[in-house]
């Protein structure tokens, strides 16, 4: 066993509304281990992107870690000054961000973007850096590395800017990569191009990768094990083996039964009612009951337990205790 | 999935080309054309779902406005029951356009902020009818029922409502005059999923119920394959292939199909699959490759691909085909 690369506890992010404070996060624990691809799923507003930018330590200003510890290679990343972080960020952990075009400066050229994080972190030279960068786009597949090294973001399609997004992440051999949505922008010939590219550079480079994404089929393609999160909370974590066979949360099972299958022309979609909670509406018991479809009267008051039913497969839900099943699956006393 | 009926035609097109005028210089000359639609024939029939995917930029919305006449079309015809449209004037076409209707990508976006919900779904009828406000403010509330929604939301604003309520009163817009086609735009791209399939299941309900045809644009196989009943490939601007849906996700026959469909991530953990990776990217519709306009990227291309542009072959059961080496890709691809 390895030890964990990332270990998330109990993390509560909130936000400072009008309205008092508002939790997008509340109470999410996970671990990525080295050269392990943990996919987190959910739907817009569960607070995937916000989990993410908390471990980054890129909340927008009025957000904040109200809770929990976010451990990194045994150093707490909430303990620490942003001055600290920073050296982190962009040479141990780095990001991919959705929209290429948005986190790429427009006005700076391809080069200068690449050569930044080298000059930053490796005190590269200048003409050093230049001569890395050209082999950081040469390993992310790029045509014409030296041509584009002088060239502006937007002269680039979609599917290149994000293969330079790729190309400036791993500038530094980051051991975590977080991507939030890498694909979701792209065309799915593009997709497949830039997943199989991450899944490659991943083996190389032995990292622990953190996909966030909304498409199950993204999923099922490169996770190793899934969260799936439903506002603000996990509610259900396992191997991608177990998830896609043995799914045991109501919203797990909804959300792959809404997506159409391509290879079961006859598979009827089955549509989770309703639509998703906002954030700051405090729903009692389990945050999934009014849409939910299996709800029972204690699913209404009481805030459902986690459950493990083998492995590291843990869901959060009263179903549990009324399953068959239900004896041999340990409830896991939070400590 | 219904069995294929032989039924009437409802829309064709023929030849239908959309050029837009690239401009430049001093002077702003004509300097070339982006040619988003080149040379697109089709016939839709009642009542059937006809999905359009294809990525980005390769023409397909622009063919959707085309046969709504919000762009006019550089060449060819668009021929609803036996009626030519591309050359009526606005006026003239009004009839037409209480037929046809559309729902858009981004619902938000496609509605008055400012507007009540009611009073935006009123005016389709103030301006296509001759209802009195009472009447009018009954239908709205029928056809709010009629997609999901309440009669509590006709005095609300747009922002008040989740993306797919939203794309609900989008769909209420349309279907308000009982059109007999309906476009959709990539109507489901922009919601969640669970909300995505509640949208679809509205869609077919309304369809079943008033007999709608569908022309479905998507970049999604997956909903395509789901929705429709009949399938066509677009590739900068061409039509790749077209088939029925069960023949063109089972048996495609234009490489560029099969590859589209081998990089869908599938919803299963068996990884095994064969797969088709094409590279590079879409070339620029402004300056096409010669000949077949895949060849850049297809991976069974040879000399002729290069030169001669594919002619539109019938592989018989209603499956059509643009490619120079349908025998050889079955054998390699």
């Amino acid at each position: 066993m390895t030890t964990d690369l990332l270990s998330v506890k109990n993390l509560v992010t909130a936000f400072r509304t009008a309205d008092g404070d508002v939790s997008a996060v509340r109470g999410v624990s996970f671990s990525i281990k080295k050269g392990e691809t943990l996919c987190v799923v959910g739907e817009s507003g569960c607070g995937k992107s916000i989990t993410s930018l908390s471990v980054m330590g890129l909340l927008p200003s009025n957000g904040f870690i109200k809770e929990g510890s976010i451990d990194f290679k045994g150093l707490n990343l909430t303990q620490i000054s942003s001055e600290e972080l920073r050296k982190i960020r962009g040479k141990d952990i780095s990001m991919i961000f959705q929209e290429p075009m948005t986190a790429l400066n427009p006005v700076l050229t391809i080069g200068y973007q690449l050569r930044e994080p080298l000059i930053l972190h490796h005190k590269l030279n200048k003409s050093n850096a230049h001569k890395q960068g050209i082999e950081l786009l040469k390993q992310v597949g790029i045509p014409y590395p030296e041509k584009r090294m002088k060239q502006y973001p937007h002269e680039l399609s979609g599917g290149m800017r994000q293969r330079v997004m790729i190309a400036i992440s791993l500038a530094c051999h980051p051991q975590l990569l977080i991507a939030d949505e890498p694909t979701t922008a792209l065309d799915v010939t593009i997709q497949a191009q830039i997943l199989d590219l991450i899944q490659d550079l991943k083996d190389k480079l032995g990292m622990g990768v953190m996909m966030i994404t909304h498409d199950m089929g993204v999923v099922a393609e490169v996770a190793d094990r899934v969260m799936v999160m439903y506002a603000g909370e996990k509610v259900e974590e396992g191997s991608v083996e177990s998830i896609f066979e043995n799914p045991q949360h109501p919203y797990t099972k909804g959300l792959l039964n809404s997506v159409p299958n391509l290879d079961e022309p006859d598979f009827e979609l089955e549509a989770i009612p309703g639509s998703l909670p906002n954030i700051n509406e405090e729903i009692n018991g389990c945050r999934f009951h009014p849409r939910c479809p299996y709800a029972m009267e204690k699913c209404v008051v009481q805030v459902p337990d986690d459950f493990e039913l083998h492995g590291d497969h843990r869901v959060k839900c009263w179903l549990q205790e009324v399953d068959e099943g239900a004896d041999n699956r340990q409830k896991i006393v939070h400590t | 999935m219904p069995t294929t009926v032989k039924k009437s035609s409802i829309l064709k097109l023929e030849r239908v080309k959309k050029y837009y005028p690239i401009k430049g210089g001093l002077l702003k000359r004509v300097q070339g054309h982006v040619k988003a639609v080149e040379d697109v024939s089709l016939e839709m029939f009642e009542g059937e779902s006809l999905g359009v995917v294809g990525e980005s930029g390769c023409g397909k919305s622009t063919l959707g406005r085309a046969v709504l006449g919000l762009e006019s079309v550089t060449e060819g015809k668009v021929i609803f029951r036996g009626q030519e449209l591309q050359h009526l004037s606005d006026r003239n076409r009004l009839p037409f356009k209480k037929q046809m209707q559309m729902i858009f990508q981004d619902p938000y976006a496609s509605l008055n902020p400012r507007q009540r919900i009611g009073d935006a779904l009123e005016e389709v009828f103030i301006m296509h009818t001759k209802l009195s406000s009472k009447d009018r403010r009954e239908k709205v509330i029928d056809l709010l029922n009629e997609v999901g929604l309440k009669e509590e939301h006709y005095d609300r604003y747009p922002h008040e409502f989740s993306g797919g309520q939203r794309q609900r009163i989008g769909i209420a817009r349309s279907i308000a005059l009982n059109p007999s086609v309906i476009i959709c735009d990539e109507a489901v791209s922009a919601l969640d999923v669970s909300v995505q399939a509640q949208v679809l299941k509205l869609l077919k309900t309304l369809q079943s119920k008033y007999g709608l045809t569908y022309l479905f644009i998507s970049h999604d196989l997956g909903v395509v394959r789901y929705f429709c009943n009949r399938v066509m490939v677009m590739y900068l601007g061409n039509t790749a292939e077209l088939a029925s849906a069960k023949q063109l996700y089972e048996n495609p026959l234009h490489p560029y199909t099969k590859a589209l469909l081998s990089s869908i991530p599938r919803p299963s953990i068996e990884r095994n699959r064969k797969r088709i990776r094409l590279e590079g990217e879409i070339p620029n519709p402004a300056n096409p490759p010669s000949g077949c306009t895949f060849h850049t990227r297809c991976p069974i291309a040879t000399e002729i691909c290069k030169q001669k542009k594919p002619v539109w072959r019938d592989m018989g059961d209603q499956h059509y085909v643009a490619c120079h080496h349908v025998e050889k890709g079955s054998e390699v691809l």
